[in-house]
């Protein structure tokens, strides 16, 4: 018998705090995967942001900074100017990456920086305990929106992957989910595919990955799963919404 | 290039971060410090730099922490109400321990305030604006030419205690010229020797070493606590090695007047007004202002009737002159605010005040 | 003869049971009296000579706790 699979040494084999069933788990563990996969592990800096993987340093192999809330994208474009030659990714939840930091995700795109951002979209405040994200559903109950969120008052969530792609810097831009099995091999294909844009200096690569958090959901890992792909999944289609030639 | 130039304070500022070695600026666009910024655009590509337009004030500070915790030697200018968002910024850098120099070309406040000079971000500068137990080391030019000189120091003392330095300079200072005599270019850090050069920085593990995590989040107090303890030593030493000032006509003065960056210049004038009054004024003047000199005060000879800080604001240095005194002496204030220029007539009037002897 | 293994790390696994529900032939669930030193009952293998080596656990598996091997 021959080993299929096998936890990446991308991964430091520390434990993780996230809680049981949450995602991140699995959003670390792909884009670790690819890097090990390409020999990158050595030439790749990350930045974490503000929220519950804040902690992905104590993960991920390889160079990192924390970065102040929603700074990340900034963060790293002054990394990519002191380290021309490395790869360098931004990893950020809802909060950091579409609610405070919406300017420099703007503009990192805008400048088309050569990086890129892995965007964990779980439609609520991990960290925090739950509250209300940017792209949180309508009628979605939190912990700041307990009679469910009204559009009314707090508008529609936003689509981050359809924003970022009218911007001509942003090259390659794609949404993927961590709902199922085949989800999960189709996000690590984007996430390779990310790198490879990276990797050729084609411009800014974004992939927004559509995740769980059971914890402030209220509901067991594997109902997260569920209710990610009846609710989530119809208001933020999976797909490619821009990839150049040169990785297709 | 030798012998004297006439530049625009701006502009020499950003000539000296370039010859200091710095090939990195990120900046954002505010009077009265644009020359810098457009200085820094046209001339740091030349020398093969990086020039980022950011976004906005908090976008360039979060680039330059960046740039710097990959190796990067980084200058960053602003004017006060930039630097008011750049806050959050200073004290991240000096949880992480990371060297930078800030320029604050700093002007009336608060709020939008004027465009012209100030120095009503002494309590910024000097207190901190951002969250935590922090301090920029800070010091105050108070001629262009001392700005010149200032900055290679700032970046060799940024990179030693592994701390943002800030160069507080006023609206005058950046917009006025003089003659200045520039220093021979010191080269920058190449890219392969900045492993060795800072183990700390971010620069890819090559899979031959431990990976290298720049945090400021400790959820062990413990942990947290002894981070801050480690960090206060390094100010303790600053104490001991980064005080600096400068004094005139202590030895027989009447008053004492206080006063930094461009107001000691016009300080400086009213010494000669008051002199021709027979009334013998001195002067200390900070050139840092974080560590403050206050050892400087303990050359006042007691009798001295009277110390006179002189500011462009309602006095956010008096504290700093009060703990220096040390009750020998009463204080008072020669302030102007909103970005009016005082002159040495209305210095010299309130130091005649202070003595009782005003007509 | 099975044509997969799966191994779980037991002390890293938290009960989560993304892998129980992803698994085609259902032979994974919780393990009915082990607790691990997190206080979890972690997921086992009930009928390990239906393995197929597919690896759809592992991939659901957030916490790097499966190994799997297959037949060549």
């Amino acid at each position: 018998m021959k080993t299929v699979f096998e936890f990446t040494r991308g991964m430091l084999p520390e434990e993780t705090t996230y809680c049981p069933g949450c995602t991140h788990g699995i959003a670390h563990r792909l884009i670790m995967e690819v890097l090990e996969e390409k020999g990158l592990l050595g030439e790749t800096i990350g930045v974490a942001p503000i929220g519950c993987s804040i902690l992905a340093h104590q993960y991920m192999n390889i160079d990192m900074c924390e970065s102040a809330h929603g700074r990340a994208p900034a963060v790293a474009t002054g990394i990519r100017r002191a380290q021309p030659d490395k790869i360098v990714f931004t990893y950020q939840g809802d909060g950091d990456l579409a609610s405070i930091g919406t300017g420099e995700i703007v503009h990192a795109a805008c400048r088309g920086e050569q990086f890129t951002t892995f965007f964990i979209n779980n439609a609520i405040y991990g960290m925090t305990g739950g509250q209300m994200a940017p792209t949180s559903l309508p009628g979605q109950k939190t912990t700041t929106t307990a009679e469910g969120r009204n559009t009314e008052v707090s508008g529609n969530p936003i689509r981050m992957a359809e924003l970022i792609a009218t911007l001509s810097g942003a090259v390659f831009v794609e949404r993927v989910s961590l709902d199922s099995p085949a989800n999960v091999r189709k996000a690590k294909i984007a996430v390779r595919k990310a790198i490879e844009v990276q990797q050729k200096r084609l411009g800014f690569s974004f992939v927004e990955i559509l995740s769980t958090c059971p914890t402030n959901w209220g509901c067991n890992p594997v109902k997260a799963l569920e209710w990610l792909r009846e609710n989530m999944i119809p208001y933020y289609p999976l797909g490619n919404l821009k990839c150049p030639e040169e990785v297709k | 290039m030798s012998g004297k130039v006439l530049m625009k304070g701006n502009e020499a500022f950003a000539e000296a971060a370039i010859r200091s070695g710095c090939r990195y600026y990120f900046g954002y666009p505010i009077t009265p410090q644009n020359e810098i910024t457009e200085y820094m655009s046209r001339e740091l590509p030349k020398v093969g730099g990086s020039f980022v337009q950011a976004e906005s004030e908090i976008a360039a500070i979060n680039m330059a922490y960046g740039c710097a915790v990959a190796g990067g030697k980084v200058f960053i200018s602003s004017s006060s109400p930039g630097i008011a968002l750049m806050q959050e910024g200073f004290s991240f850098l000096c949880s992480t321990e990371i060297p930078l120099v800030i320029l604050n070309v700093s002007r009336g406040g608060p709020g939008v305030g004027s465009i012209q000079p100030g120095q009503a971000d002494y309590y910024q500068a000097t207190r901190g604006g951002g969250n935590g137990d922090y301090h920029l080391l800070v010091f105050a030019p108070s001629s262009i030419q001392e700005a010149v000189d200032l900055m290679p120091q700032a970046f060799q003392i940024a990179q030693e205690y592994r701390n943002p330095v800030m160069l507080l300079a006023d609206g005058m200072l950046g917009q006025m010229m003089e003659p200045v005599v520039l220093f021979e270019p010191i080269p920058a850090d190449r890219g392969e020797d900045i492993p060795g050069i800072k183990p700390w920085a971010l620069t890819g593990t090559g899979e031959k070493r431990p990976h290298n995590v720049i945090k400021s989040l400790y959820l062990k107090p413990e942990e947290l606590e002894v981070r801050i303890l480690e960090r206060h030593r390094k100010y303790e030493k600053a104490k001991k090695e980064l005080v600096r000032y400068e004094t005139v006509g202590l030895e027989d003065a009447e008053a004492v007047m206080v006063a930094y960056g461009s107001t000691a210049r016009i300080a400086e004038e009213a010494i000669e007004i008051l002199a021709e009054e027979g009334i013998k004024a001195g002067l200390i003047r900070p050139i840092s202002l974080w560590p403050y000199p206050y050892e400087a005060f303990d050359s006042i000879p007691d009798s001295v009737k009277a110390v006179v800080s002189v500011e462009l604001s309602m006095g956010q240095m008096l504290d700093d002159v009060k703990i220096g005194c040390r009750g020998r002496f009463p204080v008072s204030l020669s302030g102007r605010a909103g970005g009016i220029l005082i002159t040495p007539r209305e210095i010299a009037s309130n130091v005649r005040k202070a003595l009782g002897v005003e007509r | 003869m099975a044509k997969g293994l799966v191994i779980f790390d037991e002390e890293r696994c938290k009960g989560c049971e993304l892998c129980i529900s992803v698994c085609p032939v259902k032979i994974l669930i919780l393990h009915e009296t082990k607790i691990n030193s997190k206080g979890y009952r972690p997921a086992s293998v009930a009928d390990p000579g239906r393995c197929t080596g597919c690896a759809n656990c592992a991939l659901m598996c957030p916490d790097g706790a499966i190994r799997v091997l297959r037949e060549e």
